[in-house]
C-alpha cells in the first residue's frame, strides 16, 4: 500500500503538485495517468524519494517514509531513458543492487539467472547496454530493479523511448510480469490507451492535481469530468455535451430526440467508419460500423438524423441488427 | 585549389611556428653524439632539476584531480548561489599571466606579509620553496580537470546516478561504482593535460621559486639557467625531454579521446 496525503511540491513558482493525496493498494498495478507537465512524473519521483515533497507525507507499507532516503525506501525505480550503467554488461548491472547488499557471490549469481529468465534475456548476460535494443535495455533495467525485491515498484514512462511495435509488445508483458511477480507496481504514462491496457487502477491527473481515480472501466463509463472523459477516449459535441463518437445513432428516419445532420464526409478505416457531418451548422463526428454504414447508404451531402444512444439502445440496436444481417 | 592553398598555408604556418624549432632542437641536441646528450642529462643539477619537477607537478596534478572532480559535480550537479561566480573563477587562471600570479603568490605568502610571515613562525617557507610552487603550478592548470570531465558529467546525466541510489548505494558507492567509470576516459584526459602543462609551466614558477639553482630548479628553469650560461648542450637536452613528454601526453591525449566520445 503506497498513501500520499496533502502531498504538494513546487519547483520556483511552478507549482507541479497542488495537495495531492492517493491511495495505491496493495499487490495492484496503477497508472498516474495525464498530460505532461500535469505532476505524474513528480508524484513518482516523490514516492520513490528522489524529490521532497514541500509539504505532505509519503507512507509505504505503513511506514511513514517522507523522509526516508531512497536508498532506504526499497523501491525499484525504472526511468524511460533506461539509466543503464553503460560500463557494466547485463549480468553486472542486475547484480549491482544486491552486491551493494554484500550478498555471497553464489547466491547473486542464482539470482541474476533467474531475473535475466524472467525478462528473457539469459543469452544477453554478458553483453554491455550498448549492444542491446531499447526494449531490450529495458526490460534489463526492470529485472535490475526487481533484483532487490523491492516493495513497491515505480516506473517513469518505462515504454516512451521504444518505437509503436516494441511498445505494444512490451505492454502486454509487463501485465504478464506483475500477474507472476505481483509487487505493488505505479507507472507513468500519458498514453491513454496503454493505461487502458495495463493498469488495473488508473489515477487521472493534470495541473499538478488528481483529476479521477478508478478502473479503467469506470473511468471510461463514468468519468467526473470532461476533461477526464477528452482524455480517456475520442469525443464530438452534440447539444453542446462532449458525447462518445461511437455513442451516436444514425438513422436515415427521424425518430425521438433525433436532430437532423447533413454529412460532409465518410472515412473508411478498416472496420469502423467515420461520418463528419455538421447539426445545425456545428461540426460533430460519429465512429459507425461498416455495415451501419452501408445500410444508410452514407454518402456526403446526405442528411440523416443523429440521437445519442443509451445504454438500452446499445444493447437493442445491436440485437436488432444482427437480426437484421441474419434475415 | 583554394583548398590545397589553405593546407599549404596551415602546413607552412605549423612548419615556421612549430616543426622548425622543435626540430632544430632535435637536430642541436644530437650535434655531438647521444653520449653528451646523457652526459649533460646526469649532472647533479639536470637530476635535481628533474627531481624538483616531478615534486611541484606530481601533488599539483594530484591537487587538480581531487579539486576539478569535486568543482565539476558541484558546477554540474547542485544549482547553488554563487555557482556563476564559480563557474568563471574557475577559469581565471587562463586569463590572468601567470608572471602575476606568481607575484600575487608572494604578496600573500611572502615571508614578511601576514599569512606568509605566520607560518614562517611554524616552520613553513612557502616562497622560494616547493610549497609555492605547487601552489602556483596548481593554479595555472586549475581548470584543466574541471573543464575535461564538467562536458561528460553533463552529457551522462542523473539517472544512472539516481538508479543506483535507488538500489541501495550510497551517494559515495554510487561516486565510485557508477560516475567514476563513466567519467574515466574524460578524467585522465584531464589529467594528463594537467600534468603535461604542470612539467611546462615557466613564468609564475620563475617568480615564487626565487630560481634558486640546486635548490628550486625546475626542468624548464634549468633550461633557461643553463642557456643564459652558455651551457647549450645541457640547455638543448633538457628542452629535448620536455618536448619529449610533451609529446607523449600529446598521443594520450588522443588515445584518450575517441574513448571518452564514444562511451
Amino acid at each position: 500500500m503506497i498513501r500520499a496525503q496533502n502531498v504538494s511540491k513546487n519547483f520556483g513558482t511552478f507549482a507541479a503538485l497542488t495537495d495531492v493525496s492517493v491511495d495505491i493498494p496493495p499487490g495492484s498495478l496503477t497508472a498516474l495517468l495525464g498530460p505532461s507537465g500535469g505532476g505524474k512524473s513528480t508524484l513518482l519521483r516523490i514516492i520513490a524519494g528522489l524529490e521532497t515533497p514541500d509539504t505532505g507525507t509519503i507512507e509505504i507499507g505503513g511506514a511513514d517514509s517522507t523522509r526516508v532516503s531512497p536508498q532506504r525506501r526499497n523501491v525499484g525505480f525504472v526511468f524511460q531513458h533506461y539509466a543503464a550503467f553503460k560500463h557494466m554488461t547485463v549480468a553486472e548491472n542486475v547484480a549491482f543492487g544486491l552486491s551493494i547488499r554484500k550478498r555471497p557471490k553464489a547466491e547473486i549469481a542464482k539470482r541474476v539467472t533467474e531475473l535475466l529468465e524472467l525478462v528473457h534475456l539469459e543469452q544477453f548476460s554478458q553483453r554491455y547496454p550498448a549492444q542491446l535494443s531499447g526494449g531490450q535495455r529495458q526490460r534489463m533495467a526492470l529485472a535490475r530493479a526487481l533484483a532487490v525485491e523491492p516493495q513497491v515498484l515505480l516506473l517513469d514512462e518505462p515504454f516512451g523511448a521504444l518505437d509503436a511495435q516494441v511498445r505494444k509488445e512490451l505492454r502486454a508483458w509487463l501485465r504478464r510480469l506483475h500477474d507472476e511477480v505481483n509487487v505493488t507496481t505505479v507507472f507513468v504514462t500519458h498514453d491513454q490507451e496503454e493505461a487502458m491496457e495495463v493498469a488495473d487502477s488508473i489515477v487521472v491527473m493534470a495541473e499538478g492535481q488528481v483529476k479521477q481515480v478508478g478502473t479503467p472501466d469506470e473511468l471510461y463509463e463514468r468519468p467526473a469530468s470532461d476533461f477526464v472523459m477528452s482524455f480517456l477516449g475520442p469525443v464530438t459535441t452534440l447539444h453542446g455535451r462532449l458525447v462518445r463518437p461511437h455513442d451516436l445513432l444514425l438513422t436515415a428516419e427521424p425518430g425521438d430526440g433525433a436532430v437532423p445532420a447533413v454529412v460532409e464526409r465518410v472515412v473508411r478505416l478498416g472496420f469502423e467508419v467515420r461520418v463528419d457531418a455538421t447539426v445545425a451548422g456545428e461540426p460533430i463526428w460519429a465512429q459507425v460500423t461498416r455495415y451501419r454504414a452501408r445500410l444508410l447508404d452514407l454518402k456526403s451531402g446526405d442528411t440523416v438524423y443523429v440521437r445519442e444512444l443509451d445504454r438500452v439502445d446499445a444493447v437493442s440496436t445491436s440485437s436488432r441488427e444482427s437480426s437484421a444481417r441474419s434475415a | 585549389m583554394a583548398r590545397i592553398s589553405l593546407r599549404v598555408v596551415a602546413l607552412g604556418y605549423l612548419l615556421f611556428l612549430l616543426v622548425l624549432p622543435v626540430g632544430v632542437i632535435v637536430f642541436r641536441t644530437f650535434e655531438n653524439g647521444v653520449g653528451a646528450v646523457i652526459d649533460a642529462l646526469t649532472t647533479e643539477s639536470a637530476l635535481h632539476a628533474f627531481q624538483v619537477t616531478l615534486y611541484v607537478a606530481i601533488p599539483a596534478v594530484i591537487a587538480n584531480t581531487i579539486f576539478g572532480v569535486g568543482v565539476a559535480i558541484l558546477l554540474v550537479r547542485h544549482r547553488f548561489r554563487g555557482r556563476r561566480l564559480l563557474d568563471a573563477l574557475v577559469d581565471l587562471p587562463l586569463a590572468v599571466s601567470p608572471v602575476v600570479v606568481g607575484l600575487a603568490l608572494i604578496l600573500v605568502y611572502g615571508r614578511f606579509e601576514p599569512i606568509g610571515g605566520w607560518l614562517a613562525d611554524r616552520g613553513i617557507d612557502m616562497i622560494f620553496s616547493i610549497p609555492g610552487m605547487v601552489m602556483a603550478t596548481i593554479f595555472v592548470s586549475l581548470p584543466l580537470v574541471v573543464r575535461a570531465i564538467a562536458p561528460v558529467l553533463e552529457e551522462i546525466g542523473v539517472e544512472q546516478e539516481q538508479a543506483a541510489w535507488t538500489l541501495g548505494a550510497t551517494s559515495w558507492q554510487a561516486f565510485r561504482r557508477v560516475t567514476i567509470p563513466a567519467i574515466k576516459w574524460a578524467l585522465a584526459y584531464g589529467m594528463v593535460l594537467s600534468l603535461a602543462r604542470s612539467l611546462g609551466e615557466y613564468g609564475a614558477v620563475a617568480v615564487v621559486s626565487g630560481r634558486l639553482v640546486d635548490q628550486t630548479q625546475t626542468m624548464t628553469l634549468f633550461v633557461e639557467e643553463r642557456f643564459q650560461n652558455f651551457d647549450q648542450q645541457a640547455a638543448y637536452a633538457a628542452a629535448f625531454v620536455l618536448a619529449v613528454i610533451a609529446v607523449i601526453s600529446l598521443l594520450a591525449i588522443n588515445l584518450l579521446r575517441p574513448k571518452e566520445g564514444s562511451s
